[in-house]
């Protein structure tokens, strides 16, 4: 085979072989390695480096280099006119004599001497200089002839657009990681103006102080009991922090009435569902069914409830978790005209109710919550925290919970019951 | 004994043989010009890369082998490509590989 012939088909495959390397290598080192020794191999090239450009620190740096010698800086800065000078050339490869003018090529003067650094070719993609390509001498001791610079030329094209994709990629990534950190401050956010308000509905009522969020704490203790993802655990919560935000609309003598209230009263008071409902709505939140939460927390399964007396399934999910949470706070908590009842009476209350006012599956995931935390199967304290350690430890409260659970689970589910 | 998945490099006194083979070819062949450098570090005075399970060598190949040069001249120990079949020499010599190491054809 004649020599050219052999030599143009050997530098015609590295230049096929960078094209497929730069558009199927996913590992961006790996295809930058590969590339380099296309290059250097395509017409044997002694020495050289390929260095990727920042735009905003102006610098550069070698990804790859041979043969420079251990003192080559891995990093050069590169001055603003010189980027312009380079972005004006184009992809022309810059004969090492003819770049003396660069401040850049000043500056490294010596590095670039020393290693006997002939071309200097710019990676230039869509108007940006992405990074620098430098040769040194061939091993044949020939100068790089126009075929030959037009051979780099290409090879170092396809690299420069190897780069630009990586940079894209980055830029992609790097935004990405900005929505996330976004989303999270507004999460945050979120959550914070919805305890604001808690704190909010809970100042008006001075006997239920602290109500809305234990409600919020009760629905979220349950909500994970059923074994929920996180995000509708904080759904629940949130919807538990929210669900008397009705109450801000009535009158607080009513709220903080010492004595039972009188009918007219009660039917004011009423109300608050269906206004907690209207408020919430025209909001955008994060997660589902918060207001139908407001507006249904005091439906029961058996359709005695306000404010449209909806039975078992018409009730939605999330209502059923914060009305139990809504009953037990009740319960567990002193009021003006009833002090809080001990926990056995709460735990019968619930068993006996179960099925009738509240989902037994809920009453379950409640106890089996409270269970756990007992017998130490969970380290979160919430009910302690929340009821007090000597209330949550009262003697004979776990064979109570243990009972409570056989029996509910005995009796199958209890809607069908209070149903017929 | 050679095989495509790996190089495999052996010390005979002030010599070390490497065996291209295809692994060569590939970027993983860049394990070459380390094991090259190493033997060099260690006394090593002469290379003597073998072709004699390498049908063709690509431009991976010549940078690789360019850097076993490369390391080679550092130290100025000599480069031997053995068992070279006519048309990788042939390569060798349009491209001015034959001015650093000797060749030998098969």
């Amino acid at each position: 085979m004649p020599e050219s012939e052999q030599k143009l088909i050997h530098t015609f495959s590295a230049l096929a072989d960078i094209g497929q390397e730069v558009a199927h290598k996913y590992n961006f080192h790996e295809m930058i390695r590969t590339s380099f020794h296309l290059l250097l191999g395509s017409l044997a090239i002694m020495r050289g480096g390929i260095a990727r450009y920042s735009r905003f620190g102006h610098e550069l740096n070698f990804l790859a280099v041979r043969g420079l010698g251990d003192d080559f800086p891995v990093s050069a800065s590169i001055d603003p006119a010189d980027e312009r000078e380079f972005l004006t050339a184009g992809m022309s490869a810059i004969e090492a004599s003819q770049a003396k003018m660069l401040i850049f090529f000043q500056r490294y003067q010596p590095f670039v001497e020393k290693r006997g650094i002939e071309l200097i070719i710019p990676m230039i993609v869509h108007d940006e200089l992405v990074g620098l390509v430098m040769l040194g001498e061939k091993a044949s001791g020939e100068p790089f002839n126009s075929a030959d610079r037009a051979i780099v030329q290409a090879m170092a094209r396809h690299i420069g657009v190897g780069i630009y994709q990586r940079n894209l990629l980055a830029e992609l990534e790097r935004k990405a990681e900005q929505n996330r950190r976004l989303y999270e401050e507004m999460r945050l956010t979120y959550a914070d103006t919805v305890k604001s308000f808690a704190a909010a509905i809970d100042y008006k009522d001075k006997y239920t102080e602290g109500h809305s969020v234990r409600v919020g704490k009760y629905s979220e203790l349950i909500a994970k009991s059923l074994g929920w993802s996180d995000e509708r655990v904080e759904g629940v919560a949130v919807a538990g922090y929210l669900h008397d935000v009705g109450k801000l609309t009535v009158e607080k003598r009513i709220i903080n009435s010492p004595t039972r209230i009188n009918a007219k009263e009660s039917a004011e008071l009423s109300k608050h569902p269906v206004v907690g409902y209207d408020i919430l709505l025209p909001i955008h939140h994060p997660y589902t069914d918060v207001p139908l939460a407001a507006k249904y927390h005091h439906e029961r399964l058996d359709g005695r409830g306000y404010p449209d007396g909806l039975k078992d399934d018409q009730i939605p999910y999330i209502a059923k978790i914060v009305n139990l949470a809504d009953s037990f706070d009740a319960m567990t908590t002193n009021r003006p005209y009833k002090a809080r009842r001990p926990a056995h009476e709460v735990i019968e209350d619930l068993q006996r109710n179960s099925g009738k006012q509240f989902a037994p599956e809920l009453v379950t995931a409640m106890f089996e919550g409270m269970l756990d935390e007992l017998e130490g199967g969970s380290e979160d304290k919430s009910f302690r925290r929340l009821l007090g350690r000597e209330y949550m430890e009262a003697e004979g409260i776990i064979p109570m919970l243990r009972n409570a659970l056989n029996g509910i689970n005995a009796t199958g589910p209890l809607t069908l019951v209070a149903s017929e | 004994m050679s095989n495509s998945a790996q190089a495999e490099i052996r010390r005979e006194g002030e010599t070390a043989v490497v065996y291209a083979n295809e692994y060569l070819n590939k970027i993983t062949g860049e394990k070459i010009e380390r094991e090259c450098r190493d033997k060099i570090a260690q006394g090593c005075s002469r290379l003597l890369v073998s072709f004699r399970d390498t049908e063709i060598v690509n431009s991976i190949g010549i940078s690789i082998l360019l850097g076993v040069i490369d390391a080679a001249s550092g130290a100025n120990a000599e480069v031997v490509f053995t068992d070279v079949n006519p048309d990788t020499a042939h390569l060798f010599e349009t491209l001015g590989l034959s001015r650093h190491a000797r060749i030998v054809t098969a």
